[in-house]
C-alpha cells in the first residue's frame, strides 16, 4: 500500500469523523429531548419517547440508514447521500442517548426532587438546576460508549455506497488486491480514535463507582 | 409519490426463509459467542500471563473497531490459512468473534462481583478448582449479568444485518435481492425493518424464557 492509497483512506476517514461528529451533536440535542420526554408525567409526552426508543433500539441501525437513504426523497426531501446518512445517524443517536439519560435522570436520587419542592423550586428548575447536572455525570461514561459505537458505526455508511473509511478500505483493496492489509490498516486507525475513548469512558466509571462504594 | 408494497408481499416465502437465515445466525452467533464468553474468562483467570494478556487485547481490538471491518477480515483472512466455508459459516464466526468479547467483558464483570470467600468455601468442601469455577463462580455470575448479556445478544442479532455484505444467507440480503428485482426500494426496506423489530422482540423473549428455566434455583 503506497502513499496514494494511505492519503485516499485518510479521506474516507475525515468523513467518518465528521459524520460521527454531526451525528453525535444532533444525537445529544434531539437525545436531551426524547430524555425528558420519557421522564414526563404525561402519557402523550412519555409513550412516543418509549415508542421512538424501542423502534431504533429493536432495529439493525444497517435498516434505519436504508429506510432514510430511500424514504427521504419519497417524503419529498432532495437530499444528498451524506445528508439522509446523517439523519438516521441523529436519529438513532437521539434514541440511545435519550435511553442512557432517561436512565441517569431517574438514578439521581428522589430526595433531590424532594428537597428542591420543599425549597420552592420550580418544575424546571428542579429539572435544569438540580437533577439535569447530577444525571449528566452519572450518564458520562455511558455516553462515552455509545460515542464509540456511534463511531464505529458510522462504517455501515459504507453499505448504503458512501465512501467513508471503510468504503475508501474495500476500493483501496480491490485496487491492489491486498484486503488483509488494507482492512488491518482501516481496523488500526479505528482502534486509535475509539481505544483511548474506552478507556476514557472506564476510568470515569471506576472514579465514579469508587465514590459509589462508600 | 406512490408506494407499493404488494410486490414485497408476494415474495413473503423469501422474507420468512430470510428471517429463518437471520435467526439461524443469530442463535449460532450466540451460541459461539458464549462459548468464547466462558472459555475466554476462565483462560484470563488463569495462571497463564501470556494467554491472559492475549485474551485482554482480543477484548480491546474487537470492541475498538466495526463489525463491518472485523467480517471482511475474517472472510478474507480464513482462506488464506486454509479454511474454506460458505459466507453463512464465515458470518457465524465472525459473529461469535465480536459477541464473544463483548461476553468475555461482561461475564467477567460478573465473575468478579463474586466475593472470593465462596471460592475459599468450595476449595475446603473438596471440590476441584475447576468445579468451584463451574458451579460456585461461573453460574452465579451469570445470573447476575444474564440481563446484560441479553441486551447484549439482542445488539447481536440486529447485527446480524451487517452480514449480507459477504453474502451470507439472512434477511437484508433477501431485501436487497428484492430491491433489485423489484426496486422498490423503500418498500423493501422499510418491510424488513417491520420485520426485524418483530425479531429482536422475539429474541428478547426467548432470552427471558431461557434465563427463567437456567437460573430457577431461588435467590439466596
Amino acid at each position: 500500500m503506497g502513499t496514494q492509497e494511505f492519503l485516499f483512506l485518510l479521506q474516507g476517514l475525515r468523513w467518518t469523523l465528521l459524520l460521527a461528529a454531526i451525528g453525535f451533536a444532533g444525537g445529544i440535542a434531539f437525545g436531551i429531548v426524547v430524555a425528558l420526554m420519557r421522564v414526563s408525567d404525561s402519557p402523550f409526552l412519555r409513550i412516543p419517547a418509549l415508542c421512538w426508543i424501542g423502534l431504533f433500539q429493536g432495529t439493525p441501525l444497517l435498516m434505519q440508514l436504508f429506510v432514510a437513504y430511500f424514504g427521504l426523497p419519497l417524503l419529498g426531501l432532495d437530499l444528498p447521500a451524506w445528508g439522509a446518512v446523517t439523519i438516521a445517524l441523529t436519529a438513532h443517536a437521539s434514541a440511545f442517548l435519550g435511553e442512557i439519560w432517561r436512565g441517569a435522570i431517574q438514578a439521581v436520587p428522589r430526595g433531590q426532587t424532594e428537597a428542591a419542592n420543599a425549597l420552592g423550586l420550580h418544575g424546571a428548575s428542579t429539572m435544569y438546576d438540580v437533577i439535569l447536572p447530577q444525571a449528566f455525570k452519572l450518564s458520562l461514561p455511558a455516553t462515552v460508549g455509545f460515542l464509540v459505537q456511534l463511531l464505529k458505526g458510522t462504517s455501515l455508511a459504507a453499505i448504503v455506497g458512501f465512501i467513508e473509511l471503510t468504503r475508501a478500505g474495500t476500493i483501496v483493496s480491490n485496487q491492489i488486491y491486498r484486503p488483509l492489509l488494507v482492512f488491518g490498516v482501516v481496523g488500526a486507525i479505528y482502534f486509535i480514535m475509539c481505544w483511548p475513548l474506552s478507556l476514557w469512558g472506564r476510568n470515569l466509571e471506576r472514579r465514579m463507582s469508587a465514590g459509589v462504594a462508600k | 409519490m406512490t408506494l407499493d408494497f404488494s410486490v414485497v408481499a408476494d415474495v413473503w416465502r423469501a422474507l420468512l426463509g430470510g428471517a429463518l437465515g437471520t435467526m439461524f445466525l443469530a442463535s449460532s452467533g450466540m451460541a459461539l459467542a458464549m462459548l468464547i464468553g466462558v472459555l475466554g474468562v476462565w483462560l484470563l483467570r488463569g495462571q497463564m500471563l501470556l494467554l491472559s494478556f492475549l485474551v485482554g487485547a482480543f477484548v480491546e481490538v474487537i470492541r475498538n473497531t466495526p463489525f463491518l471491518v472485523q467480517i471482511y477480515f475474517v472472510f478474507f483472512a480464513l482462506p488464506l490459512v486454509g479454511i474454506r466455508l460458505n459466507p453463512t459459516a464465515t458470518a457465524i464466526i465472525a459473529l461469535g468473534l465480536n459477541g464473544g468479547a463483548y461476553a468475555i467483558e461482561i461475564i467477567r464483570g460478573g465473575v468478579e462481583s463474586i466475593p472470593k470467600g465462596q471460592t475459599e468455601a468450595g476449595l475446603a468442601l473438596g471440590l476441584h478448582k475447576n468445579e468451584v469455577f463451574r458451579f460456585i463462580i461461573l453460574k452465579p455470575a451469570l445470573r447476575a449479568i444474564y440481563p446484560s448479556l441479553s441486551s447484549q445478544f439482542i445488539l447481536l442479532t440486529l447485527t446480524t444485518a451487517i452480514c449480507t455484505s459477504i453474502s451470507a444467507y439472512e434477511l437484508t440480503s433477501v431485501g436487497q435481492r428484492i430491491e433489485a428485482e423489484t426496486f422498490r426500494s423503500f418498500e423493501a426496506y422499510f418491510t424488513l425493518t417491520g420485520i426485524y423489530l418483530v425479531i429482536s422482540l422475539l429474541t428478547m423473549w426467548f432470552l427471558a424464557a431461557i434465563g427463567r428455566r437456567a437460573f430457577d434455583y431461588p435467590q439466596r
